[in-house]
């Protein structure tokens, strides 16, 4: 578990006051500078850290409130993880409407940053399944806010980055699940046009689609990948998680390089068996928390992660475009994760996900060849009509931020005036 | 299911410890001081799967008040079969060197009233000839030291009366179990800025916790390497230890 006061991906380092929350009755503390809710630290950049400020820690706002079983409405604190309420619901027949990438994400997190999964297509993000929460702000004000009242509230809330206050519980529906299992399939495919027919094929009778992409890739094996497509298994059966590992240490380098890369990445493709399987949810929903602290792996100066959406009309040239600019540049991650995102309506004012195809994969931190890389992209993404997840960025400019989100300033009248993030600070003063 | 009282159900320990044996479908008792916490606390437990979870308020520093709260959650349960002793406040050892009345306090609260609790609840279980007492002593208790010496005096007499009544209690079949933890991050050490290495979590040692009830243990430090720790401590001669900043 990372030290509270950290992001996931290590960069950058931000050194604020930490108070740690325990009630939901209880009034905001006594704290100096800026505050901001910080709940399981697995936001990548720059966007749950608050240097020179001061951090809620809402992880002992664990408690789970209310439960019906009839409905699968679940009301809980705001720190509960996503792991806790599976761990709840799944033996009862329930599951989460929405999961991202990892399970140890709090519920407030998942309302602040609008968490979208493989379901988009059918379910969009996690705001658009929550029914209402309280808001508790530094005037001391409790708000509940729901789409019945104070909707506006609600809206700037949900994928808000925590700048309207802290939500101290929240409430949203469950779905029904037979059990633990997922009917899975793996396809190969050789290439983007054959991964979007896949997707395009696949939506209909799937209700979790996403696919790996080889992103070191070139020639012949350019935009080859893994197709992975889903269903909740149709039998209650008993089916065991696998074991987690652990990163017992960083390393003093990072283990991902040009050579490591290149080799995981043919092996990934090659070795994994295709077809049809019946896996736990765990290793097919959130592969990479088999191993605690995986973050390590990329040493000391940390990784950044790049998450981008580019519009439909452009996707495919697009994708292309940046798959063939993070080839030449020999970096990369093991896993680089492909997804079409439908047109739904976004949750929230500042919600990430929106029609079009999204790309998300590591970098390892070299400095400022990194960063130019990364700016390189943005090129790619702001010429295709797109944008980047502020859940994983630490280096976006502000310019780049208002193209990406042209209706950020509908936000301003419901941040709180005493809350603000590295992030923002980042986007609004550069 | 097992039959749990719990006092102090509210801290950060009794309460992952709770969860545990909420979890398994036992029914628990619950008390603590403030009202709106112990619901909070009750209604998570009913959800995690708790045969039943009931509370009472307790100021504990109110000994009048101990005997109807036990009543009440013998009533409630049926017979009380463990319970787990877990109220304390972290003295402001500053304060009590300066107030007899602060430090007459803190001893109320970690000593006396944690006694008077086990008086009353182990006549009830020697006369029924079983059940388990599990009380959270302290590391602090092993060996005074300038920095906190009020808490681990309030400590070190809890940690004896329970080596006593445990003796005492052998022939009943009535477990004692006294426990140790050492540094937890928890809302009672939040004042605390700089926790290294040695910081457990609450939800480590409330599994300790649980897992020593289960095995009658007789003493359990927490975690483990706490038992080292303080051999080496409690050895260290007094005229190199008076010289000491521990």
């Amino acid at each position: 578990m990372p030290a509270p006061g950290a992001s996931w991906g290590r960069y950058p380092r931000a050194k604020q006051q930490i108070i740690p929350l325990h009630w939901r009755d209880a009034p905001l503390p006594e704290a100096t500078g800026t505050l901001l809710a910080y709940g399981n630290g697995r936001s990548y950049g720059d966007s749950c850290l608050n240097d020179g400020g001061t951090l809620l820690h809402t992880r002992g706002l664990n408690r789970l409130i209310d439960f019906d079983p009839a409905t699968g409405i679940l009301r809980c604190e705001a720190g509960v993880l996503f792991s806790e309420i599976l761990a709840f619901a799944v033996p009862r027949g329930w599951f989460l409407p929405v999961v991202p990438g990892t399970r140890y994400i709090t519920v407030g997190g998942a309302i602040a940053n609008d968490v979208h999964g493989k379901n988009h297509h059918r379910a969009g993000t996690f705001g658009e399944h929550v029914s209402c929460f309280e808001l508790l702000r530094s005037d001391g004000s409790r708000t509940v806010c729901s789409r019945a009242v104070n909707t506006d509230l609600f809206r700037a809330t949900i994928g808000g980055l925590g700048l309207t206050g802290v939500i101290t519980w929240a409430e949203f529906a469950l779905k029904r699940v037979p059990g633990a299992q997922m009917a899975t399939e793996t396809l190969r495919f050789h290439g983007l046009p054959e991964f979007f027919q896949l997707s395009a094929q696949s939506e209909a009778d799937h209700e979790y689609t996403v696919a790996w992409i080889d992103c070191s890739g070139s020639g012949r094996s350019f935009g080859r990948g893994l197709f992975i497509r889903a269903n909740h298994g149709t039998s209650s059966g008993t089916i065991a998680p696998p074991r987690r590992l652990r990163m017992p240490f960083t390393p003093p380098l990072s283990l991902v390089n040009r050579s490591t890369l290149r080799a995981f990445n043919a092996a990934y493709f090659h070795g994994s068996r295709q077809g049809h399987a019946v896996v736990h949810y765990e290793p097919y929903f959130f592969p990479l928390d088999a191993i605690a602290d995986w973050n390590r792996m990329y040493g000391p100066r940390g990784f950044l992660q790049y998450q981008c959406v580019v519009a439909p009309a452009n996707a495919e040239s697009a994708v292309a475009g940046l798959l063939q600019r993070i080839a030449a540049s020999g970096t990369g991650s093991f896993l680089a994760v492909l997804k079409v995102f439908s047109d739904r309506p976004a949750a929230g004012i500042l919600s990430f996900a929106r029609a079009g195809t999204t790309l998300a994969l590591d970098f390892p931190n070299r400095g400022a060849p990194t960063l130019a890389l990364l700016e390189q992209l943005d090129d790619i993404v702001v010429a295709a009509g797109g944008a980047v997840y502020p859940a994983k960025d630490a280096r976006l400019k502000g310019a780049r931020f208002r193209r990406y989100f042209p209706q950020w300033e509908q936000i301003l009248p419901h941040v709180d005036p005493r809350f603000s993030s590295g992030f923002w600070r980042r986007v609004r003063e550069t | 299911m097992r039959k749990v009282l719990i006092i102090g159900a509210t801290s950060a320990i009794a309460e992952a410890a709770a969860r545990i044996f909420a979890a398994r479908g036992d029914a628990l008792f619950l008390v603590a001081r403030n009202a709106e916490h112990l619901r909070a606390v009750v209604a998570d437990l009913n959800l995690r799967g708790a045969a039943r979870a009931d509370s009472a308020t307790l100021d504990v520093t109110d000994f009048a008040a101990h005997e109807a709260v036990i009543e009440k959650a013998e009533r409630d349960l049926g017979g009380i079969e463990i319970a787990l002793i877990a109220h304390g406040t972290l003295s402001d050892q500053a304060q009590c060197e300066q107030s007899v009345d602060v430090m007459r306090r803190e001893f109320d609260v970690n000593a006396l009233s944690t006694l008077a609790l086990l008086t009353a609840l182990a006549n009830r279980m020697e006369a029924r000839r079983t059940g388990t007492l599990a009380v959270i002593s302290s590391v602090a208790g092993d060996r005074g030291r300038q920095s906190n010496y009020v808490y681990g005096a309030a400590k070190a007499a809890v940690s004896t009366f329970l080596g006593g009544l445990r003796q005492r209690l052998a022939k009943s079949g009535v477990t004692v179990l006294t426990i140790k933890p050492g540094f937890v991050d928890t809302p009672m050490t939040a004042a605390i800025a700089n926790k290294g290495a040695l910081w457990a979590q609450p939800d480590r040692v409330a599994a300790g916790i649980v897992q020593a009830i289960d095995r009658r243990r007789n003493i359990v430090y927490l975690p483990w390497f706490w038992r080292w720790i303080m051999l080496g401590i409690r050895h260290i001669p007094e005229p190199l230890f008076k010289r000491l900043k521990l």
